[in-house]
Order: C-alpha cells, then structure tokens, then sequence
C-alpha cells in the first residue's frame, strides 16, 4: 500500500516535470497578444479567428480589457498591440516613449457609434434625445423616464413614471472616452464638472465591465439606460436612441450616419490619425461616432512578430474592411486606408 | 532534543523502490538535509516579506500623495487624479457587517446543533457536506448569484420595500445588483467556516461542564447557552473573526453582485463597491502612476486588515483550545 | 407560578434547539440547491463541442472551452511544482527539525500567508513576474497560485507528521539510522496518505481561483502552446461568459461552472474519504 502510493506519487511528479519541460521546449508557432478596447472586440474577435484560418502559423490573441487596459499593457510592454477607442493624450505618449524608448503609432480600423441604449418595459419605440437631455440624466439632474426633457422630444411615446438607472462602464475604457468627449463637447457643465477620460468620476450610476457588462447590465435592469458600442445593442436586442445633431436633427445611429460624421475628418487626417469625431458637422452625422485605433509600437525587437503584424494589417485595410458592415462597423473611407498603408512603412 | 546518531548504519532495503531512497542517496548526512527544509521554510517567511515589500514600494507614490487623506476622502477621479479610498472600505465593512449578520446566527446555530444536539452518525455526514460547501468556488457561488439571487431580490424586495421604505436602511431605488445582495452571497460563503471550526470548538468543551449543568437542571438549552457557549466563547469569535476575514478578501461573486459604484450610501439596496472588486475592476487598465499606485495602496490596505484579523482570530482560537487541553 | 417558569423555559429549550436544526438544514440545503441548480442548468448545457473545441468569436454560438479546460490543468500543474515541494518541505521542517521560536514565526507567517486575499496575491505577482518578464502567462498564474497553496500543504504535512506516533520514530533512531533518514524512511511513508489527501485539499482550493489569474494568466481565445503564453483558464472564462450579454456564452458559463464545481467537489470527496480511511487503519492498529 505504502509503496504504491510512493509509485503514484513519483509518475505524478515525473509526468508534471516533463510536462512542464516539452511545454517550455515547443513554442514555434507565433502568437501575438494584444489587449484593450472591448468596442471592436467582437469584428476584432472575427478577424483574428479567419485571419489564424487563413495563415495556419500566426494566432492574434485579444483580450477584451478596455481602452484604458490596452494603453496601459501597450506601454508596459506585457502586449505587442493594443486598441483603443479614445486615442491617447501627449502626457501618455510621452509616458510610453519614456518607458519603451520609441513611439507607438495609431492605425485606425473601423469607426463605430456609441449608442444611448434603454430597457423601458413597454416602450417600443426609439425615444428621440436631445444633447441637453443625455447631459441631464447622466448628470443625475434628471431622474424619472416621465421627465418634462423627455416628454418634450417625445410627445407620441407613453413614458412610466419610473427611476432612471444609469449604467457606465467600471473599467477604463474607450467607449466611456467618446461618450465623455461628446457629453463635454455639448454641455458646459459636465465639461466642468466631470470631463472626459477612459475614466471618470461618474456623478451617478452603476457600473458594469466592459461593453458586454453593460450591455448585460442594461439588459438585466427595467427603467436603465447606458451607452454601448451599436453592434452590442443589436445583438442583444436592446433598444436605442435618435439622437440630435450639430444641424439639430434627429438620427439614428448605422453605418450610414457614423460614415457621415467621419467624412470630414477623412479630408483632413492628421498624420497621427489622432482626431475625434463626436458631434461633427453634416446634416446626417450620427454625432457619437468614433474612429476605434490600433496601437502599435514604431519599433519592435521581435522581427518575425513585427512582420506578421504588417501583414495582418495589410489584410485587415483590404479584405477585413469587407467584414466590417456585416458587423455594424462602418468601413474607413478610402483616403484613410491609402494613408494608412503608406504609414504601415514606418513600422520597423 | 533528541540525540542525533550519526553513522553509516542503514536501515535494511526493504522497500525496492522509494523516491525516497533517492533522496536519501542525494543526501547524506543531516545537516545538509536540515538545511534544505530550513530554506524552504525560511523561503515562506521571505515570500511574504517579499509581498509586503512589493505593495509598499508600488504604493509610495500615492502615500506620499494623499497621507491620511486616503482613508477618509471618497472621491474616486481618475481624471483629476484624486483618489480617495472610502467608498470602497465602507462598501467592504458593510458587506462584510451584513454577511456576519446573516451567517453568525445560522453558523452558530447549525454548529450548536451538529456538536451537542445530533447523534455522531447525523452529524459527521452533514459536516461533511458543510465542509463541501467551503469548496465551491467563489466565481460559481458569482453565477448563482448574477443569474438567480439577483432576479429572486428584485421580486422580493420591491414588495419587502412598501413595508420597510421609511427605514434609510431600505430607501432608495432597488436594482437587484446592491451591497445587499453582495451581502447574502458572502453570507453563504463564510457560514461553512463558522459552523465547521465553531463545532470544533464546541467539541472541545470538556463533557463534566455540560454535565454538571445538566445535573443542577438545566434544560438542554441552558447548559448550553449559559455554560458550553460561554466556555467556548474565544473560540466561536475566533472562527467568526476568520470569516471575516474571508469575506474582506473576497472578490468574484461581491465584483459580480454588487454594482461596481464608488457612492457611499445609507440604503443597503443602493449598489456599492468594495476594495477588492475595484482592484479587480481596474487594475489592468489603470494608465497612470498614481491610479495604479493607490490601487496597489488598497491592497496593501486590504492585506493589512486580514492580517488584523487573522491574527487575532488565531489568537482567540488558541486562547480557547489551550483552556480545553488544561 | 414554578411551573410557569418551567413551561417557559421549556418553550425556550424547544424552540432554540428547534432553531438551530432548523439553521443545519438550511446551510446543507444551500449546498444541495447550488449542486441541484449546476447540474441541471450545466448538465443540459454541457455537450461535447463544449468540451473539444475552441470558443466562438464574441457573438457567434457554439465552440467551447477546450483550451481553458487544458490551460487551467497547465496552471495547476505549475502551481502544485511550485507551491507543494516548498510547503512540504517547510512542513517537514516545522514537524521533525525546527527550533522553537524560528518555528513559531514560521507558522505565524504561513497562517498570515493563508489569509492574504487572492486577488492581493494576483497583483504580487502581476508586479513581480508579469511586469518583469513582460508577458502575460502560465508561469505567473502558476505562481501566483502556487504561493497560495504553501500554507496549506505545510500544516497539512506537519500536523500528519506529528501524528505518527513517537514510537515509530524512535524504533529507527535506535536502530541507528540518522535522523534525516528516520524522518525520510519510517516518519514520511507512515504519514503519506494524510499528506498527499491534505495537499489534494489544497489542490481543489485554488483550482476555482478567479482573481489571481485576472492579471497572470490573463486569458486565451486560441490554443496557448507553451507555458510562456496568455492562457485561458476555467474560472476565467466562467467571469467573463457569465458578465456578458450572450445567452450562448450564459449557457457555457454554466456548463463550465457545473465541469468546475464537479471537479473540485471530485478531489474534496476522494481526499476527505482518504483521511478517513486512513484514520480508521490506524485506529485498528
């Protein structure tokens, strides 16, 4: 009894020793690890799932962890990419230059809208929201669904008289960034009080991770409201808003209108591709759109790393976008994409 | 001290195969082999030391920052960078607070019950299932607690609500994710540690303490309340101090039950945040020295409290288990 | 007015001692309603695509978890090499070799180590490893839940070796055997299978382990070849499934809630009967 327990013991031992050795021997195949915002995760998820398809040798592995995440692992050096949707500011790029000893260049992938998505139990109907209105509840000045604000801009929709529940992000994240740069961009007060940034001090709310956990959260909660990604919002059925523009129209948010909001910006690309396009001119401009970035380091120790990377992203600018609409993600304009695969070349 | 004898005198073969004898081959002598275990002991002691270390470099920055102002300001601004730890230490006593509430009575209760009311033979196997209890991961106690317990509150507490509303306690909007529910998950958490070391410690109670009591008639009951409970009183506070411990630390089921909100609130139905959920949360993603810095200072802050807390329940336990061994 | 009193303290004997059956029921009742509610939800939800292949990109249905079930068995793996050898060893010391004031901080270190929060334990060794080596990986979830599994395999070893009984040890001694060799020949083989079921425990405690993994092992959509890799993880995938928006995901989150839960119960239930037996052998002797 006593020396077959010793056996067992010893095969134990000597199976994990070997285990760990032929495990620590094979690692041939490249695998590149990127983190950050969950935004893009699900047309990000689909491409690196054809993208290892397609190239049998090369896995992109990305985690979903927020913008802020991503700047933050990006800079540390623990991933080779992140992904932000809010690009980052001169005191981080300064950060990262410090830290890593060379740049990180921006490369836009897709533009997407941050929708005001609501669970109203027996409101169907997409509500019509004002810049002032959303500014309001998420203030906290404006509290119940049956709000004079909201009555006055729907007048046909039943509205209950139930507690609104504001729902933002807990983690940092890209999505919080663009809804906190339109929010400042159109109400003085919340540029005073509480700004823009992957995070911020949330005047009321509960929060849940990721745009999955708010999406959850939403989902889970009657008489909330809070902001996802679109893509989000349609894929689990949740109701959205119209939400008024810079002409002071009402629009929907689809490809179509994100498009529209990205037109001007597309003319004039700063050679960073740093720029925001909340609340842009254009009648049919959905005005809580946004480029969504890959940051990639300019230089990169690893050259078989650094090659499989350029040509993911060669295949991303040409047969990734046709993915993009399928997924609710507007495509980037064509004077993007040219630009970018000159910037590509910088990368070395 | 026993006398060591040295020599190369050896024990018969009589087992074929040992790693053992491998070892022994490997090492010779006692002392080499002393000190082996000592390193590996002495290697937990500089483990620790090493984690202390570690939190405490990381978190200068914001030490020096903030100073005392950490623990008693409860804005939480990433962009400003003002950090404040309030919120998160409120949201983690009172969830804590309300899990003792909840689980000392039924822990107590139960372990009363399993060491001085039910027959061995009833008793060893619900132990036993308790004791199962204590294994089940917390990310899956997390589950039950998204996807059943919150939509079983937001049924019941509405109604619970109309009756009990003027209380601060209960004002309020309620979510279903709240420090209250956070709460009851942590409840059922901590209750296998209170019933399983309680009813050890009532076990160890000597049998002439209740008989004595029982033989001056009192009923069951009060010998006991008045004389089993009261001997073995270190003891259970002990194991209730070692639940708490457990449910500061705690971090799946509270970050996935509680709402993730830096509010402080009077209302156990407003969501709420607790220190370790808000590590959890933010951790990856904290861009920014000082962020990162006073998420590591909560930490420490974390670790220093179950440290506390630990310690003594530690003492209690052995202050009570050397009065039985007397 | 005597019997008035009797009646009451009757009524209080009953209904207390009523109680605090009452309070067992419920707390063995809780086991059986989560047990009861994983085996349906994750028994119908389990299926073999869930156990073979690799998870859908975000949205899409079907895949599975096959590279978290192989990566938490890696992280495991790694942690039981190095937490168990070190706390052992650290036990061994404790029971056969230590002085006594080196003991006793010793133990008082190992008991604070054993209430550390995991998710403390995480950022050590995000800082220590993941900072440092510049990768998310196996290696520094397996720390990280190795240093976890030290307290525990060292009381384990060092009460089971002081239960065996001194005669033992003193027959080797007088023998003529070294003490080293006492200890390694006649002391260890007779406590083994107390060892080995308390280090089993130990296993199945942070084989649930969410936290620390969040900042270590981080996670894995892919196969991770290699130890030197993000790694998907089991408890990892469950938290991240289950705050998501996607009833697919819903339904595998269980189904790997309910796979965990078996496998932690599993190990708990054949470690706890080994004890046992093992007492009873004794007893018989």
């Amino acid at each position: 009894m006593k020396s077959s327990i010793q056996k067992i013991i010893l095969i134990l031992l000597l199976a994990g020793l070997a285990f760990v050795f032929l495990q620590g021997l094979c690692c041939a195949q490249t695998l590149i690890n990127g983190a950050g915002a969950s935004f893009p995760y699900p047309i990000y998820s689909k491409w690196f799932n054809e993208y290892a398809k397609l190239h049998s040798g090369i896995q992109i592995n990305y985690q979903s962890i927020g913008s802020g995440g991503g700047i933050k692992q990006v800079t540390e050096g623990t991933v080779d990419f992140g992904a932000t949707d809010g690009p980052m500011n001169d005191e981080q790029l300064k950060d990262f230059q410090t830290k890593r000893s060379t740049n990180v260049l921006h490369f836009p992938t897709v533009l997407g809208a941050v929708v005001v998505t609501y669970n109203i139990p027996e409101v169907t109907e997409s509500l019509n929201l004002n810049p002032e209105t959303i500014a309001g509840i998420f203030l906290g000045t404006i509290t119940k669904w049956n709000d004079a604000a909201i009555k006055a801009t729907n007048p046909k929709v039943k509205l209950p008289s139930m507690d609104i529940v504001v729902i933002h992000r807990s983690d940092g994240s890209g999505t919080s960034y663009c809804w906190t740069d339109y929010l400042s961009k159109v109400s003085p007060e919340w540029k005073s009080k509480v700004g823009k940034g992957t995070s911020v001090n949330w005047p009321v709310g509960l929060g849940g991770k990721g745009n999955e956990g708010v999406s959850g959260q939403v989902k889970q909660t009657s008489g909330s409201i809070g902001y996802v990604e679109l893509i989000y919002a349609i894929q689990n059925k949740l109701s959205y808003a119209n939400v008024k523009n810079s002409s002071g129209r009402f629009v929907k948010p689809s490809l179509e209108s994100t498009t529209a909001a990205a037109a001007g910006a597309a003319k004039n690309m700063p050679a960073d591709f740093r720029v925001s396009i909340t609340d842009a001119a254009g009648k049919d401009a959905y005005p809580i759109s946004t480029f969504t970035w890959l940051l990639i380091p300019e230089m990169m120790q690893d050259k078989g790393k650094l090659n499989s990377i350029k040509e993911f992203m060669h295949w991303m600018l040409a047969s990734g976008q046709n993915m993009a609409e399928e997924l609710s993600y507007a495509r980037l304009p064509k004077e993007v994409v040219a630009q970018e695969e000159k910037a590509l070349a910088n990368l070395k | 001290m026993a006398e060591t004898i040295r020599g190369d005198s050896r024990i018969p073969g009589r087992e074929s195969f040992t790693i053992l004898r491998l070892f022994q081959k490997a090492l010779k002598g006692d002392e080499l082999a002393r000190g082996i275990v000592f390193v590996c002991a002495a290697g937990i002691v500089a483990i620790t030391a090493l984690i202390v270390y570690e939190l405490w470099t990381q978190s200068t920055p914001s030490i020096h920052k903030f100073g005392w102002r950490f623990f008693v300001t409860g804005t939480w601004d990433p962009i400003a960078g003002e950090f404040g730890a309030l919120p998160f230490i409120y949201g983690t006593v009172v969830t804590s607070i309300l899990a003792l509430a909840f689980a000392i009575p039924v822990g107590v209760g139960a372990a009363i019950f399993l060491a001085e009311l039910a027959p061995s033979r009833i008793s060893n196997p619900l132990t036993f299932l308790i004791e199962l209890l204590a294994a089940v991961p917390s990310v899956t106690i997390g589950l039950i607690g998204i996807f059943v317990l919150v939509p079983a509150l937001n049924t019941i507490v509405p109604p619970l609500k109309s009756i009990l509303g003027f209380l601060p306690v209960f004002s309020g909007p309620f979510y279903g994710v709240s420090v209250f529910s956070a709460g009851v998950v942590l409840s059922v958490m901590i209750v296998p540690f209170i019933i399983s070391i309680s009813r050890e410690v009532l076990l160890a109670v000597p049998r002439n303490q209740r008989e004595a009591a029982l033989a001056l008639g009192s009923t069951k009951w009060e010998s006991t309340w008045k004389v089993v409970i009261p001997y073995a009183r270190a003891g259970i506070i002990g194991s209730i101090f070692l639940a708490l411990a457990r449910a500061l630390g705690e971090t799946m089921a509270v970050t996935m039950v509680i709402g993730n909100s830096p509010k402080i609130s009077a209302s156990l139905l407003a969501p709420g945040y607790s220190i370790a959920s808000v590590i959890a949360n933010e951790f990856t993603e904290a861009t920014g020295d000082l962020y990162l810095s006073a998420l590591i200072e909560l930490s420490l802050v974390l670790f220093a409290l179950s440290i506390v807390i630990n310690g003594s329940a530690r003492l209690l336990i052995l202050m009570t288990t050397a009065k039985g061994s007397k | 007015m005597r019997s008035a009193l009797s009646f009451r303290r009757k009524f209080v004997n009953i209904t207390m001692l009523t109680m605090t059956g009452i309070f067992t029921v419920l707390s063995v009742s809780v086991l059986f309603f989560i047990l009861g509610y994983l085996f349906v939800q994750g028994g119908i939800s389990l299926n073999w695509d869930f156990l073979t292949k690799l998870p859908a990109p975000v949205g899409g249905t079907g895949g599975g978890m096959a590279n978290a079930i192989v990566g938490s068995g890696k992280v495991l793996v790694l942690a039981t090499l190095i937490g168990v050898p070190i706390g052992f060893l650290a036990g061994v010391y404790l029971a056969e070799f230590g002085g006594a004031v080196f003991s006793s901080l010793v133990r008082f270190v190992t008991d604070l180590l054993n209430g550390v929060p995991s998710i403390v334990i995480g950022i050590f060794a995000y800082t220590l490893i993941v900072l440092r080596v510049k990768h998310f990986s196996a290696y520094a979830g397996g720390v990280a839940l190795g240093i976890m599994m030290i307290p525990i395999a060292v009381r384990s070893t060092e009460e089971f070796l002081r239960a065996v009984p001194k005669s033992l040890r003193d027959g080797a001694l007088a023998l003529g055997a070294s003490k080293w060799k006492a200890v390694a020949t006649v002391v260890i083989p007779a406590a083994l299978r107390g060892i080995l079921s308390g280090i089993m425990l130990d296993l199945a405690r942070v084989a649930g382990e969410t936290a620390p993994l969040l900042f270590t092992s981080l996670n894995n959509q892919f196969w991770s070849t290699g130890l030197n890799q993000p790694t998907a993880t089991l408890p990892v995938m469950i938290y991240a499934y289950a705050i998501s928006p996607y009833p697919d995901w819903h339904r595998q989150a269980w189904a790997a809630g309910f796979l965990l839960l078996v496998l932690v119960l599993l190990i708990n239930v054949t470690a706890r009967t080994m004890i046992s037996s093992g007492f009873s052998q004794k007893s018989r002797l």
